[in-house]
């Protein structure tokens, strides 16, 4: 049948219906009120569709400037000196990867710990509460945890695990150099190590999801086979659910590095390439939330959103492929089932 | 026969240090939880602690955001957190609802919707301070001011992704033979859509706003370049607002020990509202289940 309506019982439409006949009368195509809707719907869709590349191009246009003046040496350089008007974006983009890194080094095996034993080890009665508790982490607004960043745990830090680490590491020779200087409390490893609270939610969640798209007749046959629960999650589980794993793992990256206020109230907002994790640093996420309204000149906008643009590339491309990762897992599910 | 049995035997050395291992494991596994719960609880008792006595006193609710060393509370900055996130809300949930039927109703197997879920998720991830860019670049700079308007449209951006993809995704939820009942009635597609298919997925798309307003009250990088501001009582939509977040950012980041004070009552505030509309949105869905 084509996609018509018969329009003899659209109340709204025709008062055919009202006047007692019974049964339709005809086929019509589509009344307006229909492709109206569908097209309004559309529209939306559309725009929702184009918004990414709007805010693609609206970043390329702001950034012309810098663009034009530094060309691809504007990523390599590390001066920025708004007084003299010399940008470049080296520092930022270094400071971001590092504070991601250490927050993937750190989430990625919590992570996996709390998946493995939400899906495996508790209790039936628990499952819910305790995954609802992990979830909250990712519900805490992130200015909360700069804060709490900012006055609980940086003088903590500071006082205990930081000299010790310090002590401890410090005097290994090249490995040592990334933990020398004074114990200050904020810098890029403090960002890092929240950071990693704050993406734990994040890839847990993934996690836990495509941990239980694993078919029970596989689990089954291995601990059948006298395996351990950890061999069945090890040589079972993960092999099964890699794709997966790797796209949440994107997921939190793709987070972390875009991840603002909690990184700005602890990194330090240096603007200075150190070797060590212990010093102050700058991410280009922190360092347009502390400079944009501050900013004079046009150069120096541009350049700040510039380091947008970046960020924005990098988030989107992590991210898109976090996607394609998840979506093939779930196209194999689909084909080996 | 025996080879097998001797393989799950406990004295068979392989065997037991294959239990040691697990065992070992599944400890660190659990700790690994505990970790994560430890963070949850100290954040939070931190902020009951702090926040606690900023918000047992009364002149943080009528009070405005007050100059270094006086008394004062952030009236202002509640009413213009409240006025941006409602007006984000009813900006951005219409626009993700509509683009979520065509994904879910119109659009399946398209190019368009296929494309534009594939961006949408990618959206819903994207750092909310690019959003904030993007808008000053649209809006602020062309009007020549910040504006509580900005802050709003900031903030509908972040609805849009979070209510575009729970509308879809509930819509999906919804059985194809409620559609084929309605349309074998006679219903043209509009009216059912409106009243059978979003009926059906009512609670759904309800949990998608409740959660994407508790997103967009904790959000400060978008309103930073947007809304900015205000250290007075302002309801004015074209002017620069007081909100929660930035103030909390700007007294946070000063030196002052009774701004610190304040930032810690909003703070709490903040998480408060934020953590109980993301447990009303989950008993909600719970039990539409």
């Amino acid at each position: 049948m084509p996609a018509a309506i018969l329009n003899a019982s659209d109340t709204e439409n025709g008062s055919a219906v009202m006047a007692g006949s019974v049964g339709p009368r005809r086929l019509q195509p589509a009344p307006w009120k229909d492709v109206a809707f569908e097209w309004l719907t559309r529209i939306f869709a559309f725009l929702v569709f184009s918004l990414l590349a709007g805010i693609l191009v609206t970043l390329v246009i702001g950034s012309q400037l810098t663009l034009q003046k530094y060309g691809f040496s504007f990523i390599w350089s590390d001066d920025w000196d708004p007084v003299k008007e010399r940008f470049g974006a080296l520092v930022p983009i270094v400071g971001t990867l590092i504070t991601s890194a250490i927050a993937m080094l750190i989430g990625v095996p919590v992570s996996f710990g709390i998946a493995l034993f939400l899906t495996e080890l508790s209790p039936g009665w628990l499952k819910r509460p305790l995954g609802t508790a992990i979830e909250l982490l990712a519900a805490i607004p992130s200015i909360i945890y700069g804060m709490w960043g900012l006055f609980v745990f940086a003088p903590l830090f500071q006082g205990t695990l930081q000299p010790w680490l310090i002590r401890l590491l410090g005097g290994i020779p090249l490995a040592g150099r990334l933990f020398e200087g004074p114990p200050i409390g904020i810098g890029m490893l403090t960002a890092g190590l929240i950071l990693s609270i704050m993406v734990i939610p994040f890839i847990t969640a993934v996690m836990r999801d495509v941990f239980e798209l694993v078919p029970a007749m596989l689990k089954e046959s291995a601990y059948g086979l006298g395996a351990t629960t950890w061999e069945v999650v090890w040589r079972v589980v993960l092999p099964y659910t890699k794709v997966g794993v790797i796209g949440g793992v994107m997921l939190g990256l793709g987070r972390a590095l875009g991840e603002t206020m909690a990184v700005t109230f602890v990194i330090g907002n240096a603007h200075q390439l150190a070797v060590s994790l212990m010093a102050p640093g700058n991410s280009i996420a922190s360092a347009l939330a502390n400079e944009f309204t501050e900013a004079v000149g046009d150069l120096y906008f541009s350049a700040l959103i510039e380091l947008g643009l970046i960020l924005f590339l990098i988030t989107t491309v992590v991210l898109a492929l976090s996607k394609l990762l998840l979506m093939r897992l779930a196209k194999g599910e689909g084909a080996r089932t | 026969m025996s080879a097998v049995l001797s393989a799950i035997d406990s004295s068979n050395p392989l065997y037991r240090s294959r239990r040691r291992v697990n065992f070992v494991l599944l400890t660190v596994s659990g700790l690994a939880l505990a970790f994560g719960l430890f963070w949850l609880v100290w954040i939070l008792g931190t902020l009951l602690y702090e926040g606690g006595n900023a918000l047992a006193r009364a002149t943080l609710y009528y009070q405005m955001t007050p100059p270094p060393g006086a008394d004062g509370g952030i009236a202002n900055a509640i009413a213009g957190s409240l006025l941006m996130v409602t007006m984000g809300t009813l900006l951005g949930t219409p626009v993700g609802i509509l683009a979520g039927t065509y994904l879910a109703e119109y659009g399946r197997g398209g190019w368009l919707a296929g494309a534009t879920r594939f961006l949408n998720d990618v959206l819903l991830s994207a750092p909310s301070i690019v959003i904030g860019l993007f808008v000053y670049s649209v809006y602020v700079a062309k009007v020549g001011h910040f504006s509580a308007w900005a802050g709003s449209i900031a903030l509908a951006l972040l609805v849009v992704p979070v209510v575009v993809r729970t509308t879809d995704d509930m819509l999906k939820l919804v059985p194809g033979s409620l559609r084929e009942a309605a349309m074998a009635l006679g219903c043209p597609m509009w009216r059912m859509i409106l009243s059978i298919t979003y009926r059906a997925a009512r609670t759904g798309i309800l949990t998608g706003i409740l959660l994407a307003i508790a997103r967009i009250s904790g959000e400060t990088a978008p309103l930073l370049f947007t809304a900015l501001n205000n250290q007075f009582w302002s309801t004015n939509l074209n002017a620069p607002i007081s909100n929660l977040p930035v103030v909390i950012f700007q007294f946070a980041m000063s030196p002052y020990e009774d701004w610190h004070r304040l930032a810690w009552g909003g703070a709490a505030l903040i998480t408060i509202a934020v953590l109980l509309l993301n447990i009303v949105a989950r008993a909600l869905f719970r039990k539409s289940d």
